[in-house]
């Protein structure tokens, strides 16, 4: 397993020195270009339906493409301090989805109370999984919860072999992912008729466009069907954002202004209209408030005139703030477009 | 290095536009018609166009086809398999013109 980013003390571990890679990317105009050419600027949000939290950095993994740079060495938390007040903030309003991301967020300690508060409230709940952290012996019975807090698990899974899977996220990763999508599967994950929710997220191995999100998740439900015996609901595809770790990939490869002259070419206007966050709000570990993940990873939080932290949220001001952006955003945007929940258009 | 082929000019390929607008808005025309999706997936079309482009040597056809392949969810193997298709329909040619070699070395036989 590699180690991240900070612990390397790689240049790239500091978000200023992303954005001055991004900024200086020869192949793509400034986004703001093409929203503009795409009469979208400024870009506003159009309210919040997804509260997204992003307990931490700490995770059992360290996947060559992650955005977080997370891994086992990195100690940034949310405290319960934080979490109450995310809980108490969604107590006020009627958002109806709690994304829950990290780092692995299972290894929060308040992520199980995170979640039972969260369902005390009626609301939707998500957990970005990594799959191998439901077979860590002190996670015992993790995948019982989420299942009886009836939590839709979007697990990562970048393929249904092993070779690319390993390329991306370590070694042995895909047999202990195989080996966690069959025990959620009995636990009625991913079974039709249970309610229980088994979303895959596949990542392209390497510098390019995801395949077409209906013709892959047809493949993949053939061949995890076939191989393994899994079943699952949906696949998401996102696109890699070039940043983090995977800034890191394709510079040292080689293959950086290729990546960012193919998402600029590849821009959709109607991918843009519909980018995650115009109805997201992204929490941080501090508590601070952002447009989506990545402009979290970048230290990017709201801007213009939005509030700062959860515990100045105010919804007017928020649902149709203006949302902050640079040239990374081109990964959201190129062709059918990448979200969260997978293909935009 | 001083090659005769640059990746960077496949992004030029529009310019042969400049030559012969019509007949190059004709092909372009018949080219995005051929690769959409129809009896076969655009996938399928794009691992055969990968093929294609080994059998004839094209190296901005190889760039860009790889590429198409994993956008349209392709992987190693049959991309691999698509080139060893390209490989055998190349030398089979060669080998069954060795046909031809007996006939004319029976004409030339006692």
């Amino acid at each position: 397993m590699g180690l991240t980013l900070v612990s390397r003390k790689e240049p790239l571990a500091s978000s200023r020195e992303q954005m001055n890679r991004l900024a200086a990317a020869k192949t793509c105009p400034p986004f703001e270009e093409k929203l503009t050419a795409a009469g979208l600027q400024p870009l506003h949000a159009t309210g919040i339906t997804v509260f997204q939290i992003n307990v931490g950095k700490f995770c059992n993994q360290t996947c060559r493409h992650c955005h977080v740079d997370a891994g086992p060495e990195r100690t940034e938390q949310m405290t319960r301090e934080t979490a109450e007040l995310c809980i108490s903030v969604l107590s006020q309003t009627g958002i109806p989805t709690v994304d829950i991301t990290g780092g692995a967020p299972e290894l929060n300690p308040n992520f199980r109370w995170l979640v039972e508060q969260a369902r005390a409230l009626g609301r939707h709940v998500m957990d970005r999984c990594n799959l191998t952290v439901l077979l860590l012996k002190p996670q015992a019975g993790l995948a019982e919860f989420l299942a009886s807090n009836r939590v839709e698990v979007v697990a990562s899974l970048p393929y249904f072999q092993s070779s690319q899977t390993d390329a991306q996220r370590g070694d042995g990763v895909f047999e202990k992912s195989v080996l966690a999508m069959q025990m959620l599967n009995r636990l009625g994950y991913g079974v039709g008729g249970s309610g229980l929710a088994l979303n895959l997220v596949y990542n392209p191995v390497g510098a390019f466009l995801p395949a077409k999100q209906d013709a892959a998740e047809a493949k993949f439900r053939r061949e995890l069907s076939r191989r393994h015996g899994v079943t699952f609901n949906h696949l998401y595809t996102i696109t890699n954002m070039p940043i983090s770790r995977f800034l890191e990939f394709l510079i040292e490869s080689g293959n950086y202004e290729g990546y960012m002259e193919r998402l600029a070419n590849a821009f959709n206007p109607a991918a843009a209209a519909g980018v995650m966050c115009r109805y997201t709000l992204s929490v941080g570990w501090e508590g601070t408030l952002y447009d989506c993940d990545f402009n979290q990873m970048l230290d990017l939080p709201l801007g213009n005139g939005a509030p700062r932290h959860i515990r100045d949220f105010d919804p007017a001001r928020l649902n149709t703030r203006r949302i902050v952006t640079a040239n990374h955003c081109y990964g959201c945007t190129a062709g059918s477009g990448s979200s969260c929940g997978g293909a935009v258009t | 290095m001083e090659t005769y082929y640059h990746p960077h000019d496949l992004s030029k390929f529009a310019e042969m536009g400049k030559g012969n607008k019509e007949l190059w808005e004709k092909f372009i025309g018949y080219y995005s018609a051929v690769f959409a999706e129809g009896a076969l997936s655009e996938r399928e079309k794009a691992l055969i166009a990968l093929g294609v482009a080994h059998a004839v040597q094209c190296p901005y056809c190889i760039d860009a086809y790889t590429q198409t392949c994993l956008e349209k969810g392709s992987n190693m193997e049959e991309m691999t398999e698509a080139v060893h298709v390209a490989c055998a329909i190349r030398g089979g040619s060669s080998l069954v013109h060795g046909v031809q070699m007996r006939n004319v070395v029976d004409k030339l036989s006692m």
